[in-house]
């Protein structure tokens, strides 16, 4: 442990500012009568996202002498939708999310969230909300809105949802990622790919931007939806080179939700990462009722370097990872 | 050589990219919330110089350079080489002309140099941050005129050029930072 690093990352007129915006969020969601909860931060199951890898760690202690297997939460969704089974209404959490794996200028493994859901909300009425306190806290026009077939095909020239694999892994190589696309034949990470390097820098720039109707294939906890079973109620909002939320038109259906988790594990399985214990007790608030509802997750680091101009997460947050 | 996986990237660390060993200047990580991580690379290729964008995916590995930076004194050229020596061991070694590139302007004899070695062998030379060279031609300059007119070309005896205060004049020895080609002041 180096000493020389005591000090903060960030600048203390900086956490400041971070203080001010955090408070008028709380207002923000006071004034529409959404309740704030707090849910654990650590439990016995945890996401099966293939791209997310959570912290483990052991509870020793009264009734649990051989050892209590705990995760950290990478984000607070699946306990917020058992209180929402269980009849809460609008909620939300400011809470630290944790992700191994991931540190850079806009990531650090603990990052604070603020997650909330809104029960008879669709997508586009989440997006209104959110489109409201973002103009709040960061001064901005009102965002813009592209499904994700619009900005690919603005800024590739191509259609997400019919491009075959051969095609992505052309214009994959155009651009410049030949080594990584022509042995990649897996859809989505290609078009994860040119989204990250090539779509995003081309939106949200002067005003935000959110991106709806990801593809089914990408939908995560979000539902298909009807009118086009290709793409899913899933949005995400940019703004400046910056991934600032993910929003979901949830789903609600036990069983799909349960063969989502599965397929997840048989990937990790068949991909040399380790299954997940699968939140079983989410399934059973599903099976008894999740509300119709829409939920989004927002970084409120990212909004703070957004707000304060800075460029690295490590200036927003008091001590970063290298300092922790 | 070991391989590198992306965890490992930082700047400094020496990779081996479509055979050319390179140098990774920064590294950055670039994830979506949901999906594959990525990263993003910038690189100097160490006998080309080029430096470029490269972009991996996360978890991947390459092939580390065995590429070694040394000090070593300059000796002397012999027309086709240039001839440095460990201070230490007495060792020497011979750079050529494309690993000396621009360098050459700067050499000045038992100064230190640091050579890079990929395999053993010298693919770059670089001169200390500051030399001292004597003017060997330059016009005359006005009396008086101290500063502001962005001074007067003037070449050394090693052949650089560089721009000088018009009152420093042939003969006199000048000190220069290598690293821009700036001239920085008179040695007495």
């Amino acid at each position: 442990m180096s000493i020389d690093l005591w000090q903060p990352s960030a600048q203390v007129n900086t956490l400041a500012q971070r203080a001010t915006i955090l408070r008028a969020i709380r207002e923000f969601f006071y004034q529409r009568q959404v309740m704030e909860v707090e849910t654990p931060s650590l439990s016995s199951a945890s996401v099966t996202d293939v791209h997310l890898a959570s912290f483990k760690t052991q509870f020793i202690g009264p009734g649990y002498a051989q050892g209590l297997p705990l995760y950290l939460q990478t984000s607070p969704e699946f306990a917020m939708k058992r209180l929402l089974a269980a009849g809460s209404g609008a909620i939300y959490q400011i809470c630290k999310a944790f992700r191994n794996e991931e540190a850079g200028n806009h990531h650090n493994p603990e990052f604070t969230m603020l997650e909330w859901y809104r029960p008879g909300f669709d997508e586009f009425s989440l997006m209104d909300e959110m489109d409201e306190l973002i103009q709040l806290i960061l001064n901005v026009q009102p965002a813009k809105r592209l499904t994700y077939q619009q900005v690919f095909e603005q800024a590739l020239g191509i259609d997400p949802l019919t491009a075959t694999i051969a095609q992505l892994q052309n214009i994959a190589c155009e651009q410049g990622f030949a080594d990584i696309a022509k042995h990649e034949t897996h859809r989505d990470t290609l078009l994860q790919l040119l989204f990250c390097m090539k779509v995003e820098p081309t939106i949200g720039q002067d005003k935000p931007c959110f991106v709806y109707h990801f593809p089914a294939s990408q939908a995560a906890l979000a539902s298909i939806c009807e009118h086009d079973t290709r793409v899913a109620g899933r949005f995400e909002l940019y703004y400046q080179n910056m991934e600032l939320a993910n929003g979901f038109n949830e789903l609600t259906n036990a069983q799909e939700q349960a063969k989502r988790f599965n397929d997840d594990n048989v990937y990790r399985n068949a991909n040399n990462l380790t299954a997940v214990p699968i939140d079983t007790r989410l399934i059973a608030a599903l099976e008894h009722g999740l509300p119709q509802c829409a939920g989004v997750a927002l970084g409120i680091d990212r909004l703070v370097m957004l707000a304060t101009d800075k460029n690295s997460i490590k200036e927003v947050i008091a001590f970063d990872v290298e300092r922790a | 050589m070991a391989n590198y996986s992306t965890n490992e990237f930082k700047g400094g660390l020496k990779i081996m990219m479509d055979g050319e060993p390179c140098s990774i200047l920064e590294n950055e990580m670039v994830k979506p919330g949901k999906g594959q991580a990525f990263n993003r690379v910038r690189i100097r290729k160490l006998i080309s110089g080029k430096v470029l964008e490269k972009t991996f995916k996360s978890g991947e590995s390459v092939e580390g350079a065995d590429v070694m930076d040394t000090d070593l004194a300059y000796l002397y050229t012999d027309g086709e080489f240039w001839h440095f020596m460990n201070n230490e061991t007495f060792e020497q070694i011979a750079a050529d002309e494309k690993a000396l590139g621009d360098t050459v302007k700067w050499l000045v004899e038992n100064d230190v140099c640091t050579i890079t070695l990929w395999n053993g062998s010298p693919i770059a030379v670089a001169a200390p941050n500051f030399v001292e060279l004597e003017i060997t031609e330059t016009d005359p300059g006005l009396k008086g005129d101290t500063a502001g007119t962005g001074g007067k070309p003037a070449t050394l005896s090693t052949g650089a050029v560089v721009r000088v205060p018009l009152f420093v004049q042939i003969g006199e020895v000048i000190k220069v930072d290598t690293r821009n080609g700036e001239y920085v002041s008179r040695v007495k």
